[in-house]
């Protein structure tokens, strides 16, 4: 028997390569996603607002604009199937003089051109009703009721879980680093010396979807790096907003948000920062200060006494518009770059959108008989009742040991995580929430390296954040 | 689902818990103690140096060997013990109100979920480490970040060395100890950065623990900003002068492992959700004068109520502690009290109030370093007493008493109010 040769091999496993996976899953096809990080969603899909947007921040124009609609649409359905983390909490935008109302009427039209399901404009009254921790210095403002948040990684790990269920292959810690012809196929090689042989490509590679093109001889362009810092207050802070809010938009960036995450927390931020190396995820003590300045002037109880952590994430911009299309070079590879806001939002769409691409480029499309898009609810400590958690404990008496006290997440549930695959301090972080909370990892560190130890076998110094050379400890005593 | 009933649940099984449990088995009452951990001892298991017992025992101990010396004596009581058992939830309800029993505890552990009833409740969750985030240090976030406590653990515990280049940040005691300790395992301290002109360890650490090992210690030194893309390669430190960062004299400090020791919060998650009301300024809840909450029935003592310095101390109060508990299960509660709040320079005073009845222990904290100070209490106009102390340092927690004798006169007075300062 020959060598398998997949149907499709996409590049890059964030929230734009999951959503294709997940949707080419219910095909007949054999669909390989490959992923150069240790784990899937490392990369610019971890770290973002998490907001499914309202519909009404971009001009119908771009295509951008038409596949946020449509992909905020397809949230629901998608929640339902898989279960990950999603609320539509709606969207606020604040006036805080009379003059941003010129810039939010803008909003508003483009919103109902765009078909923004309800969205207003409110009095100063409606406002502080629908969010009473407002500052009272607001005028008005706008309401999308659509819009919503979501957890983007607990999002990318059930798409490529069910993807997998239908028959997807994974590889992660895989980073194409060359590509040449094989007959009608492509030989995709990987730094670690594995390679694959796939028929077409989608190259959904984020901040590298440029070296990846080049990979292929296909289009040269260059994707930019524009960053974000934010700052993450703990779930008990007093300042936590019931929906989405956001200041008036500039010219460059949608402002400093303050956003009350699916799991509880809160998020300031981002800022909007053009980079010279697209790896600088340094946070900055000016960006911070300015983050919190800009966060207060919309709710003004936010307090420094509520950060529990600073992070960054970086855009991957490419002009103003996303780049999805065939590519005119190299027949079989279809582009996805430039995924920059409001690429979460649109990412359902883009899976239909580029399934679509893919078609036009000749592969057939045969529905699955069996596809089975519904995931088994993986059960949280946190969400059940006692009595609920009294009955896991009876079955796998792990559940009975918390490990992770600040967002209660129990040792079934990392060692559930770490047997998925999920070896890396972070990546049981972004599956569980473990060390996510106010200690960070304070307490239950080492419990989790114990636990991985245990589970895989690994040496304390072979265990790492995030792959590479991110090990977590310098040996022995 | 199991359940249970006792006099009294402790919630946490370190120093804390156990003296304040021993206290009130003595006395007669029906104790249970939970422990997430898989034995009692609290962090004291992890202290491997000495220096603990001076006071309570006149004698210098490990803490483990601490641990013990109260552990000890718990299979000779009847206190019901639940290790490995995490409370998951507590309600509190006002006594009376249909049943007597005030207080529901609930915890897990690997045999399942248990519910338990009780006239009171004893908080004794200790505290946890302020981290990075908390303390807002800027820059990438590489591996390679502990904080000292889990630093801590994982070398005394584990037997895992966290990394061999170190630069601690914070001069707390467990960053202090821990400079020692990485020294010892072979790994080389660079340097100690302190934001504040004066560290906030005990002087006997910073002797032992820095002096002694050539341990570089920058005060009035800030952290700008942690550098290195996978593993930690240096932090920026930029010293403050007249109040402000002197950018140009910022320096950088090469090191792959960075322990943070820069400050303890008291853990009182369950007794915000239980509505009991926190003091802000030490973290922990308010207490009358005896150690009672907010909440009628629930008592706190140890780091859960405010952070010490020493072991001895957490012990003394959590003994008295124990000893209120049963006067308050007896029914025998103080006639009145007396409320205490902190004036010039002290930061905090605990307990909120005292009882004009009987000898209180008072707890405080300055908000300066000055030697041949004086304690003034007064309440209004009048000064109760005076206590001339050679030295006060934030670091250091003051302890004294003030009984009858101080009190008695404002027994009869209407809403005589003590005001503790530092003239
Ligand atoms: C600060 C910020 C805030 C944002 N807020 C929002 C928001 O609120 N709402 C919203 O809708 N959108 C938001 N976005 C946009 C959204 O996060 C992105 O559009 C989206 O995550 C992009 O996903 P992606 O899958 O295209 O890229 P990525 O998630 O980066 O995935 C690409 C993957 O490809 C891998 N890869 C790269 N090169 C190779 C190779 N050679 N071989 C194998 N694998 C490779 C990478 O490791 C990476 O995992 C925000 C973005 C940022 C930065
Ligand atoms: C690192 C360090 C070094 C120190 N060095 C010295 C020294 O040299 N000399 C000295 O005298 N003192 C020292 N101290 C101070 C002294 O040891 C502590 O103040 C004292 O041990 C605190 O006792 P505690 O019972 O209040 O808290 P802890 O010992 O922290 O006990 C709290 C217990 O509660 C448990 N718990 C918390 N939440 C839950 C829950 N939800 N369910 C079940 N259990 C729970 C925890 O597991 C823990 O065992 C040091 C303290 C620290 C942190």
């Amino acid at each position: 028997m020959g060598e398998r040769v997949f149907d499709v091999a996409i590049i890059g496993a964030g929230v734009s390569g999951a959503n294709i996976a997940r949707h080419l899953s219910s095909y007949e096809l054999d669909v390989i996603l490959l992923e150069g990080e240790e784990d899937i969603s490392f990369g610019v899909s971890k770290a973002n607002s998490g907001i499914v947007h309202g519909g009404f921040h971009h001009d119908g124009r771009y295509l951008k604009s038409r596949l946020e609609v449509r992909g905020a649409a397809m949230f629901d359905r998608l929640a339902d199937e898989l279960g990950f983390p999603f609320q539509r909490c709606g969207i606020i935008a604040v006036a805080l003089h009379p003059d941003d109302f010129g810039a939010l009427g803008q909003l508003y039209e483009r919103g109902r051109a765009n078909g923004a399901p309800g969205i207003e404009m409110c009095s100063r009254e409606r406002m502080l009703e629908l969010e009473p921790k407002l500052t009272p210095e607001t005028v008005g403002g706008l309401y999308a009721p659509c819009g919503g948040i979501v957890e983007p990684y607990r999002f990318v790990f059930s798409l490529v879980e069910s993807a997998i269920k239908n028959g997807l292959e994974l590889r992660t810690n895989w980073r194409l680093e060359s590509a040449s012809r094989e007959g009608a196929s492509w030989r995709l090689c990987a730094s670690t010396g594995s390679s694959v042989l796939a028929s077409r490509i989608v190259n959904a590679a984020g901040l590298r979807a440029d070296e990846v093109s080049q990979l292929f001889s296909a289009e040269d362009f260059t994707i930019k790096g524009r960053k974000g810092q934010y700052w993450l207050l703990d779930r008990l802070t007093r300042s936590k907003p019931s929906r989405v809010v956001f200041p008036v938009p500039s010219a460059i960036s949608k402002g400093v948000l303050v956003v009350p995450t699916v799991e509880g927390t809160v998020l300031l931020g981002p800022t909007a920062t053009e980079l010279d190396d697209k790896d600088d995820a340094a946070t900055t003590r000016d960006e911070l200060e300015y983050i919190l300045r800009s966060a207060r002037t919309l709710i003004p109880s936010i307090s420094e006494t509520d950060v529990i952590a600073t992070f960054s994430g970086t855009r991957p911009v490419l002009g103003e518009d996303f780049m999805i299309q065939r590519s005119g070079l190299v027949p079989g590879l279809v582009q996805v770059a430039g995924i920059q806001s409001p690429g979460l939002t649109a990412s359902p769409a883009i899976g239909e959108y580029v399934t679509g691409l893919l078609a036009q480029d000749g592969l057939d499309l045969v529905p699955k008989q069996d596809w089975r898009p519904l995931l088994d609810r993986a059960p949280h400590a946190r969400d059940l009742s006692f009595e609920e958690l009294d009955q896991l404990i009876e079955i796998n008496p792990a559940w009975g040991s918390i490990v992770c006290r600040c967002e209660r997440v129990s040792e079934a549930e990392i060692v559930n995580a770490i047997r998925s695959g999920h070896h890396t301090l972070d990546g049981i972080k972004f599956y569980t929430r473990a060390q996510m909370g106010r200690c960070q990892g304070g307490f239950c560190g080492a419990r989790i390296l114990q636990l991985i130890m245990r589970e895989t076998g690994l040496a304390a110094g072979e265990i790492t954040k995030r792959g590479g050379n991110t090990t977590v400890i310098g040996g022995v005593v | 689902m199991m359940y249970g009933t006792f006099d009294v649940v402790v919630l946490g099984g370190g120093a804390a818990g156990m003296a304040s449990a021993l206290e009130m088995d003595r006395r007669g009452w029906r104790v249970a103690i939970i422990e997430r951990e898989s034995r009692l001892g609290g962090i004291l298991l992890q202290c491997i140096h000495t220096g603990f017992g001076l006071i309570e025992f006149d004698e210098e101990l490990s803490g483990p060997e601490f641990a013990e010396r109260l552990s000890d004596r718990i299979p000779g009581s009847k206190i019901t013990v639940f290790v490995g058992s995490t409370v998951i939830g507590f309600e509190s309800m006002e006594e009376g109100k249909g049943k007597a029993a005030g207080q529901v505890v609930t915890f897990a552990s690997a045999k399942g979920v248990t519910r338990l009833e009780s006239r009171a409740v004893v908080l004794a969750m200790g505290c946890r480490e302020r981290n990075r985030g908390n303390v807002r240090i800027p820059g990438t976030r590489p591996a390679g970040i502990f904080t000292a406590g889990l630093a801590q653990r994982l070398v005394n515990i584990d037997g895992i060395m966290p990394g061999r280049e170190v630069v601690i940040i914070g001069s707390g005691d467990i960053g202090l100890v821990m400079a020692r300790r990485m020294a010892w395992s072979g790994a080389r301290v660079h340097a100690v950065v302190e934001i504040l002109p004066r560290p906030s360890g005990l002087p006997r650490n910073v002797v032992q623990c820095l002096n002694d090992f050539g341990i570089p210690l920058y005060l009035s030194h800030v952290t700008t900003a942690i550098k290195g893309k996978d593993r930690v390669r240096s932090i920026e430190v930029c010293p403050v002068e007249n109040g402000a960062l002197a950018i140009s004299k910022a320096f950088e400090l090469p090191c792959d492992t960075l322990l943070l020791s820069v400050g303890l919060v008291p853990e009182n998650e369950l007794s915000r959700d239980a509505g009991v009301q926190l003091n802000p300024a030490t973290g922990g809840p308010r207490v009358d004068s005896q150690m009672m909450s907010s909440k009628s029935g629930v008592f706190a003592c140890g780091n859960v109520l405010h952070v010490h310095d020493l072991v001895d101390n957490v012990v003394e109060e959590a003994r008295r502690t124990g000893a209120f508990v049963s006067f308050w299960l007896e029914g025998t509660r103080p006639s009145r009290e007396i409320k205490v709040k902190a004036g010039s320079k002290v930061r905090y005073v605990c307990p909120g109030s005292l009882d004009p009845a009987s000898n209180n222990q008072v707890s405080l904290r300055s908000l300066v370093v000055k030697d041949g100070a004086q304690l003034e209490i007064r309440a209004g106009e009048i000064v109760v007493k005076r206590i001339m102390k050679n030295h006060v340092r934030p670091s250091e927690m003051i302890t004294f008493n003030l009984g009858t004798t101080e009190l008695g006169a404002l027994a009869h007075i209407d809403d005589a109010t003590i005001e503790i300062s530092i003239p």
